[in-house]
């Protein structure tokens, strides 16, 4: 069963550079889970654990083909084998704050 | 030191102006490992604020896969300021994640003078760099 998991620029240093990786799990949480085992530091780019529960990182976008799965499960959502999984830090900033941010 | 073209630069520009007081965001797509800033893609302030930004993630897919498809990436991502000076903020650097961009900042804050300025931002280190306009690429 293997998963091809498509890895941002950034996130390359934690796979020896390469652009794609491969991995397996029955959801997103295990192949996470799956890949750190080969590409330490990889998850916890991801990944974090919020009061006990393991979370994707509000500012990392993840995707399972075509859909960002904030909108199918989560770390919960299912994988099949054949599937692409992609990694790309959201484009986000701003001034921020009230005034003079 | 970021060379970009009259036309791009007036287009980056024209978008700021006209999403102020929201912040507007882009990017400027190039052949990888260029450094040569060849397409403008405006994209939509999912935030819709005047003190943040973010790409819609669906849009963000879409352009990540159409500049894998044309072996391009993203030489400059510029956003706003409506209200503050054209200096990456403290969440702008938190969340640089092109290493290799040139991070542009507008500021709207004066209707008539506008500020553009552009940056390197790697491992959390800001570093401005001078921009230089052209009527062409060279």
């Amino acid at each position: 069963m293997a998963i091809e998991v498509r890895i941002p620029t950034i996130l390359r240093p934690h796979t020896g550079g390469e652009k794609a990786v491969e991995g397996e799990g029955a959801t997103l949480d295990e192949l996470f889970a799956d890949l750190d085992v080969r590409h330490p530091g990889l998850r916890a780019r991801v990944v974090e654990e919020k009061g006990g529960t393991n979370q994707l990182r509000r500012f990392v976008n993840v995707y399972l083909d075509d859909e960002d799965v904030r909108f199918l499960g989560g770390l919960s959502t299912p994988v099949a084998d054949g599937a692409t999984v992609t990694i790309l830090p959201a484009v986000a900033g701003g001034a921020g704050g009230v005034a003079g941010g | 030191m970021l060379t970009l073209d009259r036309h791009t630069y007036e287009a980056i520009v024209t978008h700021a102006r006209r999403d102020h007081p929201d912040e507007a965001c882009g990017i400027v797509a190039g052949s990888v490992g260029s450094d040569r800033p060849q397409r403008f893609v405006p994209m939509a302030n999912a935030e819709r604020s005047p003190t943040f930004y973010r790409f819609d993630p669906r849009e963000q897919l879409a352009l990540w896969r159409e500049m894998d498809d044309r072996d391009e990436e993203p030489v400059v991502i510029y956003h706003s300021h409506t209200a503050t000076e054209a200096y990456p903020s403290r969440t702008d650097v938190k969340y640089a994640a092109e290493p290799g961009a040139h991070y542009v900042l507008v500021s709207t804050r004066d209707p008539q003078e506008v500020e553009f300025r552009s940056y390197r931002i790697t491992e959390g280190v800001v570093a401005e760099e001078e921009v230089q306009v052209v009527s062409a690429l060279p």
